[in-house]
């Protein structure tokens, strides 16, 4: 394994104190709880979002943190949640008065520590919580037998997305309620043609072949639901879409908000000719594209592979996606 | 009966026993989950022995304060399920100098119900709860036949290695081995193995 590392145990706070000295107009991080505020945070009168996750997936969440989008994401060791230390922490830091919306996708860990640093942060301040569970994945079958979808793709719109409504001064219930709506409306798939090396494990997670990928992955080198021949990209771009068209509520002629998402270690030349291919899709089944994002935002470190999301769009979140918004990971009209 | 002595020596055993199972731990997380298990309990555990210095009233204070950090500290699912754990743990054992085996099976009890509460877990579902439930019956039993609390966790540990063993043909239906289907079966369960590991590392010290 190499990596850009010193030690294992110290990789997230040494990179944590780089965001804080790369972006210190921007953010200020709290090394101690492992959380990145916005500068300005608490922001008077406006929803406070929080969200957080394992490290590893960067820019998610740290990246998107600023104007327009949120307000703090605690950092938790790679691949692992944070804690509920960390999160009532920021809870209580972000809260300017109108309560606080904490953003957590679907996975067994982020839930629980989510669960109990609300139940904190009521008892112990008072500060009112909503919660959204992102669980966008269709790789996941939704049944009693799985702890259901995990949150991917969806997660870096919906920060977007909820983070303009928030900016506009939509009251909490609103804010939340738009959140559920945004999560119900996007569908993601992943691939993967390699693995990752956790810093700490210091090995693969996994080992594919030349020939092979893993279809239906996850953001955290767990490993997919199947494992198939190497194909071309349009074969791949049809295999992701598949799924996703199929579990997509949405009527006709409806736009979309279309996501090639990279997960660390594939080229934007790649994740360009993949939105191609997707568009060349979209445009055969009469589903117009009315925004789009490529890039690498919801990442697995070096992993090789993309993912695809498809977020059905109506006037009120394309206006919000419009909006202006300033964090280091993303950055439009500000 | 066990004073608040071997508890201390329990919690510094324990955290020994993550540091050197730490590798083994992350190649069974690595099979079927995103390979943090074992440098998680070892970091929470590792905070945990840091704690064993200080000065607590009780055996029950001190094993609160241990669920607290483990709950501060791991992350992931392990840290609420294990540090639930170890606060419900302490519960029933508030105010006791000497733990008595009937004792520690009604704080056994209550720790494992904590897990289950936390993590809505049912037997076979290929979790902790797989190597907890036999766990706890085995315990009980010993304890009904006259044991004394340290042959009573031998045989609780014994029946927590047949359960972690037996989660190996499971197919996962909760945390993160669930998204792999059919594809969980044939390994074993990593968070089974650290809930063996902890009984394992009970059985040596308290007594």
């Amino acid at each position: 394994m190499k990596k850009l590392i010193n030690d294992p145990k110290d990789v997230v706070v040494e990179a944590l104190r780089g965001m804080a000295g790369a972006h210190p107009d921007h953010l200020r991080v709290d090394l101690d709880n492992k959380v990145i505020y916005r500068k300005d945070a608490p922001v008077k009168g406006k929803v406070g979002l929080v969200s957080g996750g394992g490290s590893g997936h960067e820019p998610m969440h740290g990246g998107f943190v600023g104007l327009g989008m949120l307000d703090a994401a605690c950092a938790g060791e790679v691949f692992t949640s944070p804690v509920p230390d960390q999160m009532e922490a920021a809870t209580q830091a972000v809260d300017g008065g109108a309560g606080v919306l904490h953003i957590v996708k679907n996975y067994t860990g982020d839930v629980m520590n989510f669960e109990m640093a609300a139940e904190m942060a009521d008892a112990d301040s008072g500060v009112e919580v909503r919660t959204v569970v992102t669980n966008d994945d269709v790789a996941v079958k939704d049944s009693l037998y799985t702890a259901g979808r995990r949150g991917v793709g969806v997660t870096v719109l919906l920060e977007k997305l909820v983070g303009a409504a928030a900016e506009e001064g939509r009251p909490l219930a609103q804010v939340a309620d738009l959140a559920t709506r945004i999560n119900e409306s996007g569908r993601s798939m992943g691939l993967a043609l390699t693995s990752c090396t956790v810093p700490a494990a210091g090995k693969p997670t996994f080992e594919l072949g030349d020939d092979e990928f893993e279809l239906g992955i996850g953001i955290h080198g767990e490993p997919g639901r199947e494992r198939k021949a190497m194909a071309p990209a349009r074969e791949l771009a049809e295999q992701l879409l598949e799924p996703i068209l199929d579990d997509l509520p949405r009527s006709s002629g409806q736009p979309v908000i279309a996501f090639v998402n990279g997960m660390g270690g594939t080229p934007l030349l790649e994740l360009y000719l993949m939105f191609n291919e997707v568009s060349t899709i979209l445009e055969k089944a009469n589903i117009p594209i009315s925004r789009s994002l490529v890039g690498n935002y919801i990442t697995s470190l070096e992993m090789a592979g993309c993912s695809v999301t498809l977020q059905t769009a109506d006037d009120d979140l394309i206006h919000l996606w419009d909006a202006p918004v300033n964090t280091p990971g993303l950055r439009w009209g500000a | 009966m066990a004073t608040q002595d071997r508890f201390v020596e329990w919690l510094g055993d324990l955290a020994q026993t993550m540091a050197e199972s730490q590798e083994h731990l992350t190649e069974l997380d690595s099979a079927i989950g995103d390979a943090d298990h074992g440098s998680n309990m070892a970091r929470g555990t590792a905070a945990v022995a840091e704690l064993l210095d200080g000065e607590f009233p009780d055996t029950a204070s001190l094993l609160k304060k241990a669920g607290m950090t483990l709950v501060s500290t791991v992350g992931g699912a392990s840290g609420p399920l294990y540090g639930t754990f170890f606060i419900r743990l302490a519960g029933p054992l508030a105010g006791k100098s000497d733990v008595s085996a009937a004792e520690l099976g009604a704080a056994l009890r209550a720790g494992v119900d904590g897990v289950l509460q936390r993590g809505k877990a049912e037997p076979g579902d290929k979790t902790m709860y797989d190597a907890w439930a036999p766990a706890l019956a085995a315990y009980d039993e010993a304890v009904t036949g006259g044991s004394d609390l340290g042959p009573a966790l031998g045989a609780a540990a014994k029946a927590a290695a047949e359960g972690r063993d037996a989660t190996g043909p499971l197919v996962a239906r909760k945390g993160r081995a669930s998204y792999l289907g059919e594809r969980s079966a044939g390994h074993i369960d990593p968070g089974a193995a650290s809930t063996t590991l902890l009984l394992e590392s009970a059985a040596r010290t308290l007594r």
